[in-house]
């Protein structure tokens, strides 16, 4: 199963180190990492895609929390939570088929943001599912690269990640 | 507070921490420090042969007194060879502390002489680690060190200075307190829990204990063995639990696991309720996962959540510290003892099961007139009655020891459970006599495992340390030579090794050496030795052929033992 964890961490020289080596060391997968400083700079959010059955996602969760650096970890699958990717992809735009990329791109509310003779760069946010769309309706044309952030992710309404503390109160 | 050179203010550190005791080796890195600590009585310098040897000798420390192990050695080469040391200290949750020079602050990252990137090689084998760049973060990072190292699950801490972090002056403080945001470890068991866990276990019919080094670490042997009496449930242990339950109890089934006894891993196997006390089911106690304890429900209470439902997926989690758990279960009994009337009545005939087991196939061993191993271990038990500390190298010897010397206080055995270092008995057994000058330290060691820091003689030597090393020689890598002889067609591929003479090096170094071959010298030789004030090597030449049994082949379940 694909998870999303969001992981609140020390904004700290190796931290980024230290998560991606308990994932390598244990065998955990890592679709997609994404790390950015939150509005306190002594803190970072990374948001993680993993997938692995329920065993393995308690022992992710734990191990994670067991980092020192590790304030806090959330994991999505019980929380209804907001998530969103962007991505940019160079696509073959050439004659009468510009418009129609064109036009595409304006329907998925993305944006060209760099114009060759022989291509188009267009960003385009939105959730899996909008991303999986808009690629599988461009590739006929000819994608020539794409790059994605991965998702990054927020949940719904009042909670936010640094609200509760759970560290240390997994009994039961 | 005045101004201070990064080096005064690691010197403040180790006193504010009650350090008495570092493992040392120097080196140009070191020198700000090293010098600082010429007029520091206070603080006893080991210096030892090898850095790895160091941090054996700091964790072995740490093992016989509770307290945390300290080392200091340089950068590049001396910081790459303690990680062997800090390894086998996080595999067995051992607290240590151990400090690397590093080369200057504007010199890293540019390959400089004698540079390594150890904080990147020990991230996954430490605990903790830190790179102090400022001088400024240095007694809070020390402090910080300290204090993961010792709470919680313990293990090892690693601290990297740069040179010019230990010259630069500061006039920061040295904090009181420690607090760290992400990491507040949880003693307090979950009283629900607990609640749970103590109706499971009135309605249980064949309960066991199965204890590890949890027991050691939060120092509940007597709440252990109050609760094991109260309730009437048999004991076993893990290597790493050996001590924290007297092994002449009633109650004691011996170790478990790949070398454990018939009793206990039939207990296990047939058992109805595992209570799992700071164990953490590793592969050589449990055999194969999926046949492991078939008809049992578990508890498990252990201090690291991630210990729980890792390998063994468990009934009644407790996340807490061993000793607090044990203390409310034996409130919790005292207050509902009623409700436990009719598993008293019910229990005596596991008992009959447990003793049936035990008078079916005890431990024992062939006397066949040549010089068994057991033996001799039996008569360092004999002689010592259980007080000495004991520390073990890797293989053969190590489990021989767990089978055949009664161990019957915590911290009397130190030896490498989880990583199984071979290498690590004998420094560890110089820190122990660095901490107790005057208690019987002795070694028990393999012609192979000696070999491995054999140059810590000189450590011993030096500073008069009188650690005995029983050195059981019988020309091989006798383990190896075990699983060949039993699993790969008796070739003896690499396993027959050519050792030197033992007496002889001894007495090269300054130590002394003697030698016993046949069975009658035993007794007499073993105390001539535990009496000579000096580091001494024993060279006992066994019967080569000796293979120690049970065995559970590895992959196999627990029942499936060899017995001969």
């Amino acid at each position: 199963m694909r998870h999303i964890i969001s992981v609140l961490v020390e904004n700290e020289f190796g931290v980024l180190a230290r998560v991606a080596g308990l994932f390598s060391a244990r065998g955990f997968n890592i679709e997609s990492l994404c790390v950015a400083e939150t509005l306190d700079p002594t803190l970072s959010i990374m948001t993680i895609v993993t997938t692995g059955n329920e065993f393995i996602l308690e022992q992710i969760l734990k191990q994670l929390n067991k980092l020192i650096n590790v304030i806090k970890v959330v994991d999505f699958k019980d929380v209804d939570y907001v998530a969103r990717e962007m991505i940019l992809v160079k696509v073959a735009a050439e004659n009468e088929k510009r418009e129609e990329i064109l036009r595409l791109t304006e329907i998925f509310r993305g944006q060209i943001v760099d114009v060759s003779p022989k291509t188009y760069t267009i960003m385009i946010t939105g959730d899996e599912e909008k991303i999986r769309a808009f690629l599988s309706l461009l590739k006929p044309f000819g994608i020539k690269e794409l790059v994605r952030t991965g998702p990054i992710a927020i949940s719904r309404g009042d909670k936010t990640i640094k609200g509760k503390k759970e560290k240390g109160e997994e009994n039961g | 507070m005045p101004a201070r050179t990064g080096a005064q203010i690691f010197v403040e550190v180790l006193r504010s921490e009650g350090v008495d005791t570092i493992f040392c080796y120097p080196g140009g890195a070191t020198l700000n420090i090293t010098d600082c600590l010429c007029n520091c009585h206070d603080i006893k310098q080991i210096v030892v042969r090898h850095e790895q040897a160091a941090v054996h000798a700091a964790d072995g420390y740490a093992r016989a007194t509770g307290k945390v192990g300290v080392c200091l050695v340089t950068s590049g080469p001396g910081a790459t060879n303690t990680v062997t040391g800090i390894a086998t200290a996080y595999m067995d949750s051992i607290p240590i502390v151990v400090f690397t020079c590093q080369v200057n602050t504007t010199l890293i990252g540019n390959d400089a002489f004698q540079e390594a990137d150890i904080v990147g090689i020990t991230r996954p084998c430490t605990k903790h680690n830190y790179l102090v760049k400022d001088v400024n973060d240095l007694p809070r990072k020390m402090k910080e060190a300290f204090h993961i190292a010792r709470t919680g699950r313990p293990g090892p801490v690693l601290v990297d200075i740069p040179k010019d972090v230990t010259a630069a002056m500061t006039d920061a403080k040295i904090p009181e307190k420690v607090f760290i945001r992400g990491y507040q470890p949880n003693y307090n068991p979950h009283v629900g829990q607990i609640k749970r866990a103590m109706k499971l276990l009135a309605q249980s019919k064949r309960p066991i204990l199965y204890t590890g080094g949890g027991i050691i670490s939060s120092s509940a042997s007597s709440e252990l063995l109050k609760f094991a009496e109260l309730l009437n449930i048999p004991v076993t242990n893990t290597l790493m639990g050996l001590g924290g339950f007297p092994g002449t109890h009633p109650l004691f089934l011996g170790m478990l696991g790949m070398h454990g006894t018939y009793a206990a891993n039939m207990a296990i196997t047939e058992s109805d309720l595992i209570i799992a006390i700071g164990a953490r089911f590793d592969d050589r106690a449990t055999g194969k996962f999926d046949e492991f304890a078939p008809k049992a429900k578990i508890i498990h209470i252990d201090i690291d959540p991630t210990s729980i439902s890792k390998s063994i997926k468990v009934d009644i989690p407790i996340v807490g510290d061993s000793k607090l758990a044990l203390r409310k279960m034996i409130e919790f009994y005292e207050q509902e003892k009623e409700d436990f009337a009719d598993y008293h009545r019910s229990i005596k005939e596991w008992h009959e099961q447990i003793e049936k087991w035990k008078t079916e196939y005890p431990l024992t061993y062939t006397r066949d007139g040549s010089l068994k191993p057991q033996f001799v271990i039996e008569k360092v038990y004999e002689i010592t009655k259980g007080e000495a500390i004991i520390a073990t190298e890797v293989g053969q010897n190590q489990m021989w020891t767990a089978q055949f010397y009664k161990f019957i206080k915590p911290r009397t055995i130190l030896t490498s459970g989880g990583l199984g270092t071979m290498g690590y008995g004998f420094p560890a057994s110089i820190g122990a006599q660095v901490a107790f000058p005057d208690r019987l330290v002795i070694d028990i060691a393999g012609d192979g495992s000696i070999q491995m820091n054999i140059q810590e003689l000189a450590t011993a030597v030096q500073f008069n340390l009188p650690v005995k090393v029983i050195i059981l020689n019988n020309g091989y890598l006798g383990m190896v030579r075990q699983w060949q002889e039993l699993f790969y067609g008796k070739r003896y591929t690499w396993s027959r090794i050519y050792s030197p003479d033992f007496v002889k090096v001894a007495q090269a170094y300054g130590a002394e050496g003697m030698r016993i071959t046949r069975e009658e010298e035993v007794e007499d030789c073993l105390r001539q030795a535990f009496e000579n004030g000096k580091p001494t090597f024993i060279d006992v030449h066994i019967n080569p052929e000796e293979c120690v049994y049970p065995m559970v082949p590895a992959g196999a379940a627990l029942k499936d033992m060899l017995l001969v």
